[in-house]
């Protein structure tokens, strides 16, 4: 059944959710999970009865800047999360990347989504991932009842973390309804570093340098030659206040850009710049092409791109968080690269996600990694103490999950 | 006092046979048998609370875990994993038919890579031994709970323990990138790695903070960041609880995220100025210690906005670092907080973590909970993230002053709760504060947490006093009478 012509069931609120739940579960009635849709591309194709959409619960229950937290309904526009922080200087620390481009998607991403995808970007390699801000959530288990976890304070280890384990689950562990956010306060000033010409082993040497610096970088990233006009250029950010990110930058150029062509990039077109590498927008087209997230440690990541292009010559990728994340596009024919990309992964550590690919590739390929039997049972077991009658995202990260 | 289930009778009286099983796994100087040497395993830093364990094993190999944690569950014996013993929550206090597994001997430093940031090492390593091994690259590793010296890193995932440099750094789960784990069953896992995320459920951010009751950690991967260029605190004294708190408000409002936010009250300013001597100024209502990092002008910088923002509050005394020698003896005061306590007094020291704008309430609340028993209170906590730590001074040789101790104490959690905050910080639930987990969650919440807890020990073996009130459990523990 299509997307179009599944039926959308949205709750008015977390009890209607629950009882909605509750009765799918008695009638062996499978539930996709539906923020603003923007996502619904992410795992293995959707095999549900009807759509569950959170758009309805939606609204900013409460922001206390003092405080750095921010709660809301899981429907909850992402934009209007960050209009709400911005009004008074803050955001949302992980930076979260819009899928919009990669899987030319339409609509609104909503909190909700962020939190169950764990969606993250390139500050992530100093402030942490999405589920490192995401201290506090409410759910509706595949039981029809209302769990809650966490809190809205940032320091919490009352009880096991389930608030970790939703985020990242794709909704495949229930449907969150609120979720609770720690935030930052947005830099004064952030500015980037833009080293010109270098190769891949050289560039990332440059970014670990960056990284292992005082000078607390909150982007480290790679274009190899040919991402867009420009030859190879290698990004290092700095943010803070406008006096210190100068220092840093001027710091940062002296300790590992010595001898090469270098320029400072600020304001907008820094902006625009790391919003193409969060986004993976390079990548983006030919739409056609398969797009992977190899995920590895940063040394590791020019090993994994050259086993991995001596069998896949037309494979293209850049490089973020220092090195440590890939991002790779295949031809999207037969299994889309996920054989060598797997086994090239397997020398090096580290694991790869497909993020992009027709349905019948995502179908046919593990989308995320096969798991050692342990970690599956455990999976497995887990996804059953959450929701045993498989009512939520029916096979969307692996067959039985 | 808290109730221990009961030790099963059918496992005592077999206690000749698991030792011999036990004999059979690991060589003799890795098992403990002999009464006066188990002493020394009946209890952690909750020292109100003992249990004689039925045997410590103290393996040296991953592999050696898994023998034994496979034997226990053939047996069906109890499991409690151990790493330094400092757990102030009773997370390491075994039972009296329970085999205490402790990682301390498992003490090697794996792998350290610089230019991947993480460190591998095995359980037994303690915190501070990460650092060390990483300093003279002037790297570090971030959480840095008090008893970091004598803390082992096994304890501190099981824990997620904290520190007072976690309001820019993150507490052990955001700064652990891999385990090697062993199941009940002795089956081996190996969770994340050196790479930022894991693939699937994240079981790392699971198994963070479990208390010992998911398995036994024997190696952990964790991030190693480099030293910022210099670091120096600031004392501020102000005349009363309400103007600190506002100032930790002005400070976090003008966009700053010191590396360290730390607020001791005036009772604990005298406890610690009189043990390390560090210019603490005594007399004030309350003190913050304020550290910032950077350049020398960054520093100098980020300090003159904070005094600048402390003036408005009302501060009373600016005294910033002037040397390293000053800075640590501003440190040694707030991390012997605990220890200069102990010598003026037996404490039981609370962690609840509350909304930081409760703050003034929360304080004046908790000073009428303990006067309300006839007893003193010093505050020390963690300003930035409302973690509190109030300890309650009492005197364990006076039986009605140590059962109101623990009921102030009690008191002072549920406090936390109602104002919208939770029971633990970053010391655990443990046996402490075990029986008050209903007044954070339902008992739909924490069906759910013994459900996933289930999907890992089925049988209910690794740790099982802790954490879940006894009642409600499936299976049903029995309660000692």
């Amino acid at each position: 059944m299509s997307a179009a012509e599944r039926e959308v069931l949205a709750p008015s609120s977390e009890e209607e959710a629950a009882a909605v739940v509750a009765t799918c579960a008695g009638a062996g009635r499978r539930l996709a999970i539906r923020g603003g849709g923007t996502r619904t591309g992410l795992g293995r194709p959707a095999t549900a009865d009807a759509i569950l959409s959170a758009a309805t619960l939606s609204g900013i229950v409460f922001h206390a800047p003092s405080e750095m937290v921010i709660c809301a309904g899981a429907g909850t526009p992402l934009a209007d999360i960050e209009a709400a922080l911005a009004t008074h200087g803050q955001q949302l620390a992980f930076e979260p990347m819009d899928h919009r481009v990669l899987l030319a998607s339409t609509g609104a991403p909503t909190i909700g989504a962020v939190a169950s995808a764990n969606v993250s970007g390139p500050r992530r390699i100093n402030g942490g991932a999405a589920r490192d801000s995401l201290i506090g959530i409410r759910l509706v288990n595949g039981r029809g009842e209302i769990v809650k976890s966490g809190g809205r304070v940032m320091k919490n280890v009352t009880g096991l973390d389930l608030v970790k384990l939703v985020s990242g689950a794709y909704g495949t562990l229930g449907f969150l309804t609120e979720v609770t956010f720690k935030v930052l306060p947005k830099a004064e000033q952030a500015a980037t570093l833009v080293i010109h010409g270098l190769d891949d082993v050289t560039a990332i040497a440059a970014l670990s340098a960056a990284l292992g610096s005082p000078f607390e970088p909150t982007g480290a990233a790679h274009l190899p030659a040919g991402m867009d006009w420009s030859g190879a250029r290698t990004l290092i950010r700095v943010e803070g206040f406008s006096d210190s990110v100068t220092y840093r930058l001027d710091a940062i150029g002296k300790l590992v850009a010595t001898g090469h062509r270098t320029e400072r990039i600020d304001g907008t077109d820094s902006e625009a710049l790391w919003r193409n590498v969060r986004d993976a927008a390079y990548l983006a087209d030919p739409h056609s092409d398969a797009v992977w997230r190899l995920s590895t440690a940063p040394t590791r990541g020019p090993e994994v791109t050259a086993a991995i292009s001596r069998q896949l010559p037309g494979a293209r990728w850049f490089y973020d968080w220092g090195g440590g994340l890939v991002w790779l596009s295949t031809l999207a024919a037969g299994d889309a690269g996920a054989g060598v990309i797997r086994a090239a992964m397997a020398t090096t550590g580290g694991h790869a996600t497909l993020v992009r690919a027709p349905d019948a590739v995502r179908a046919a390929v593990p989308v995320f990694q096969p798991l050692d039997s342990v970690s599956m049972r455990l999976t497995e077991g887990i996804k059953a103490s959450f929701d045993p009658e498989g009512v939520f995202e029916p096979g969307r990260m692996y067959p039985a999950v | 006092m808290i109730p221990f289930p009961a030790p099963d009778q059918s496992i005592l009286a077999r206690r000749a046979e698991i030792v011999a099983g036990l004999s059979r796994l690991v060589p003799p100087a890795a098992l403990i048998t002999a009464e006066n040497e188990r002493r020394a395993y009946e209890t952690d830093a909750l020292t109100a609370y003992r249990q004689m364990p039925l045997a410590v094993v103290l393996p040296r190999t991953t592999e050696e875990v898994s023998a034994v944690l496979r034997f226990c569950h053939e047996q069906g014996v109890p499991v409690v994993a151990r790493g330094s013993g400092t757990s102030l929550c009773g997370g390491a206090i075994p039972q009296e038919d329970a085999v205490v597994v402790g990682i301390g001997k498992m003490t090697r430093i794996l792998e350290v890579d610089f230019a991947n940031r993480f460190a591998r090492v095995q359980a037994g390593v303690t915190n501070l031994a990460i650092t060390d091994a990483v300093r003279h690259e002037s790297f570090f590793y971030a959480p840095d709970p008090s008893s970091q010296l004598a803390c082992t890193i096994g304890g501190n995932v099981a824990m997620n323990s904290g520190g007072a440099h976690c309001l820019k750094h993150g507490v052990t789960t955001n700064n652990l990138l891999g385990v090697r784990m062993v199941l009940i069953d002795g089956s081996i896992v190996d969770i994340g790695g050196a790479h930022l995320d894991s693939p699937g459920y994240d079981l790392l951010g699971l198994v963070c903070g479990s208390e010992g009751q998911l398995g036994i950690v024997t190696e952990a991967t964790v991030r190693i960041l480099r030293s910022a260029e210099g670091a120096r605190p600031v004392l501020l004294a102000f005349p009363d609880s309400a103007k600190a708190g506002a100032a930790v408000a002005g400070i976090i409002a003008a966009g700053m995220v010191p590396v360290a936010l730390e607020f001791m009250d005036q009772e604990a300013v005298a406890i610690c100025e009189a043990f390390s001597h560090a210019g603490y100024p005594l007399g004030a209502g309350a003190m913050l210690i304020v550290e910032v990092e950077g350049s020398e002008s960054e520093m100098e910088g980020q300090l003159a906005r904070i005094v600048a923002i402390a003036g408005e509050h009302g501060v009373e005394t600016v005294r910033e670092s002037k040397s390293a020698l000053e800075t640590a003896l501003i440190w040694k005061g707030r991390k012997s907080a605990f220890g200069a306590t102990g010598r003026i007094a037996d404490y039981i020291c609370m962690d609840g973590t509350i909304p930081t704008g409760q703050l003034p309430l929360v304080l004046r609340r908790i000073g009428e909970i303990v006067a309300s028993y006839g007893l003193r209170v010093a505050n020390v906590f963690h300003a930035g993230d409302g973690n509190l730590h109030p300890l309650v001074l009492y005197d364990a040789n006076d039986l009605k002053q140590s059962r109101d101790a623990e009921e102030a104490g009690s008191d002072i959690l549920r406090l936390c709760v109602e104002v919208g905050g939770c029971l633990t910080g970053e010391h655990g639930v443990g046996i402490e504060k075990r029986d008050l987990m209903g007044v954070q969650f339902s008992a739909v919440d924490l069906d759910q947490q013994m459900r996933v807890r289930a999907v890992f020990d089925p049988e209910w073996l690794m740790n099982p006093a802790k954490v879940f009130p006894l009642e409600g459990r499936t299976p049903i523990l029995p309660v000692a009478a």
